[in-house]
């Protein structure tokens, strides 16, 4: 009703003083709060990015959790069956069908997926080894699932499928061996084949090991030299919703049999660390607008005791409880939605300030920029709680002036 | 203690007793019935602490009492709730207290719309037309866009008396309407509201101190320790 919502207003500008002290409480608090879970969220989905990245997102492997169920056993599930003493088939190990398993999954919408035969290998330049893993990859594919294009150096991925006989390895490999693209290396299997690669790109990826043990190889050159022929040992997927992973890994693995793990399932313990870390967040900033709330209370419980007089002169003259209810929660409204406008604008200002802050981690060249995160569901979070904890710091003192007796007031004034 | 309302009286109460209760109970009005008629300039007098002002407020339906019934236009208020007695306030009666009691933010014009704005039964234009016209009839041409604070007291109380009409109640309730006013502005106030009943069958009903204001007056109710202890006509 308009005549509540002028008498708030009027209350509200005529102590302009008072008003702007809770707007600016407000204010505050939102824009502290989308500052601040802005720069926590960024950072985590930031820590996300790299966790993912890093990782496939699943990772379809030739194992089982559960060994095959006999077929007798399936015949008669119920009776006294017991197949004792199983010694699976002796066989090449690998993802059986992959071709048609790995259609399957590209199928699946928002998938990218790559076939990957790895296995251990020894590496030897000079007289010198090192164990690495030995990866065989479609470059075309293995672009698209993993950032290693992103990481190279020196040369490409595609320069494999130009050189059968490339390799591509990481920096500390190169370094340690002083290798070049170009450099020639043995490359021994672990049933003692061996072939001479060379190298056509190097990669840095910052995580050491990764880049003192890891080597890529043409998927056909793996096979051939792992002995394997038309196998992979892994699908590597990614996905356009990485936070679909664990339902689509449970499909994929119920779909084809073999062990599917989500990025999720293997980094189960860093993401309970990051829950924990949002709760506390969340509480460090709703306790800055519930700091603001408690100067909103004051605001309205004041012009709730100044107004006394004017509450009694509307009741007298017909208000009800209600709409003196209503004047002093829509004054809280009004309070709660400046100030989240307000905020909302100034929270905007200190996070484009946050985003140019540049941090040089040590012993990395590259300048870092504060990870913030620009989703609308903060703003949404903070306006709400804004509104709610305004709301609820005058609904005290609005119950108070719907409860107020005009003649009470009336015997004490006269 | 009768049941069937009668028709004619404005307000009337019967048997009305009004007791805070506290520590030591204090009985603020005792045993009074009384009418009044439409038209009527009613002034209650007596001294300070008799319950003068607490009968009005019983009168005026701002106050229930303890024990006993109230009438007004013919309806017995003893079974409503808050918000009934709200609307009846609003509809039917109009106040005017020692302190103006005009809301401070507010100009004289947007005082006296308020409560024609709470009623809701004119439309904008002919809502400010009107609260126009009633400040105009109290001399307050030229003063529509003040605030109460750049008036005078009796242009004030004048505001309040437009504000008491602005839904054209029978009953003005006035509450020492000039005791805080100096003599000139006093006789204004006190033959407005004469004039009131004598223009329209509008009653006043007014607690005051003011002598000269009884003297106008058609009635006179005297109250002592909360009971009746004169009612004269002159």
């Amino acid at each position: 009703m308009a005549i509540t919502l002028d008498i708030a207003l009027a209350h509200l500008t005529s102590r302009k003083r008072q008003t702007l002290v809770s707007v600016t409480g407000v204010v505050l608090g939102v824009a502290f709060f989308l500052a601040v879970s802005g720069l926590m969220r960024g950072s985590e989905a930031d820590f996300l990015k790299r966790l993912v990245d890093s990782s496939p997102h699943i990772t379809v492997y030739d194992e089982v959790r559960q060994g095959r169920v006999q077929p007798a056993a399936l015949q008669w599930p119920e009776g006294a069956v017991a197949v004792r003493n199983v010694r699976p088939l002796r066989e090449t190990r690998g993802i059986r069908g992959w071709r048609q398993r790995l259609a399957f999954v590209e199928a699946l919408p928002g998938v990218r997926a790559a076939p990957v035969l790895a296995d251990a290998a020894v590496i030897t330049f000079a007289g010198r080894q090192q164990g690495v893993t030995l990866s065989g990859v479609v470059p075309e594919k293995m672009k698209h699932v993993t950032t290693i294009e992103e990481k190279m150096q020196e040369g490409s991925l595609d320069a494999l499928a130009a050189d059968p006989n490339g390799v591509v390895i990481g920096r500390g490999l190169a370094d340690k061996f002083s290798l070049h693209t170009g450099s020639t290396l043995v490359v021994l299997a672990a049933d003692g084949s061996s072939r001479s690669l060379r190298v056509v790109g190097i990669f840095r990826t910052g995580n050491a090991a990764y880049d003192e043990n890891q080597a890529f190889v043409l998927l056909k050159r793996a096979q051939a030299l792992l002995g394997r022929v038309n196998r992979v040992n892994r699908v590597i997927i990614q996905l356009s919703d990485p936070y679909a992973a664990q339902t689509l890994a449970q499909t994929i693995e119920a779909a084809t049999g073999y062990k599917s793990v989500s990025w999720i399932e293997a980094s189960e313990d860093l993401l309970s660390l990051l829950l924990v870390r949002n709760i506390i967040m969340y509480s460090v900033v709703a306790a800055i607008l519930v700091v603001a709330a408690f100067g909103m209370y004051n605001t309205i419980s004041t012009i709730v005791m100044e107004k006394t007089r004017d509450i009694a002169i509307m009741k007298s003259m017909g208000f009800h409880p209600r709409d003196l209810r209503r004047i002093f929660l829509l004054e809280g409204a009004i309070v709660g939605f400046s100030g989240s406008v307000l905020g909302g604008l100034l929270g905007l200002a200190l996070m484009q300030a946050l985003a140019q802050v540049e941090i040089r981690p040590p012993g990395v060249t590259e300048v870092v920029h504060l990870p913030i995160f620009w989703g609308g569901t903060q703003f949404a979070m903070a306006v709400a709680f804004a509104m709610l904890s305004c709301l609820t710091a005058s609904y005290l003192p609005a119950r108070r002036a719907g409860r107020l007796r005009p003649v009470d007031i009336l015997r004490g004034a006269t | 203690m009768s049941t069937a309302p009668p028709a004619g009286p404005v307000i009337q109460v019967e048997h009305v007793t009004r007791t805070l209760h506290g520590e030591i109970p204090v009985t603020l009005v005792d045993d009074v019935s009384l009418q009044i008629e439409r038209g009527e300039f009613v002034c209650v007098m007596g001294p300070s602490g008799s319950g003068k002002s607490s009968l009005l407020y019983l009168l005026g339906l701002l106050d229930l009492p303890t024990t006993g019934r109230v009438w007004v236009d013919g309806q017995d208020t003893s079974g409503f709730d808050d918000d009934r007695l709200a609307d009846f306030r609003l509809s039917r009666l109009g106040y005017v207290f020692q302190f103006h009691f005009l809301l401070p933010e507010f100009s004289a014009l947007d005082n006296v719309s308020l409560p024609i704005r709470k009623l809701g039964r004119l439309r904008a234009d002919a809502i400010d037309a009107r609260a126009a016209e009633l400040l105009d009839r109290f001399g307050l041409q030229g003063h529509h866009h003040k605030r109460p604070s750049q008036l005078s007291g009796g242009q004030r109380q004048r505001v309040a008396i437009a504000r008491a009409l602005a839904n054209d109640p029978l009953v003005i309730l006035a509450d020492e309407p000039t005791g805080n006013l100096d003599s000139a502005a006093s006789a204004n106030v006190r033959d407005m509201l004469r004039d009131l009943t004598r223009e329209s069958d509008k009653s006043v009903v007014a607690v005051t101190h003011d002598a000269s204001f009884a003297a106008a007056s058609d009635r006179r109710i005297g109250i002592v320790d909360g009971r009746i202890d004169m009612d004269w006509r002159p």
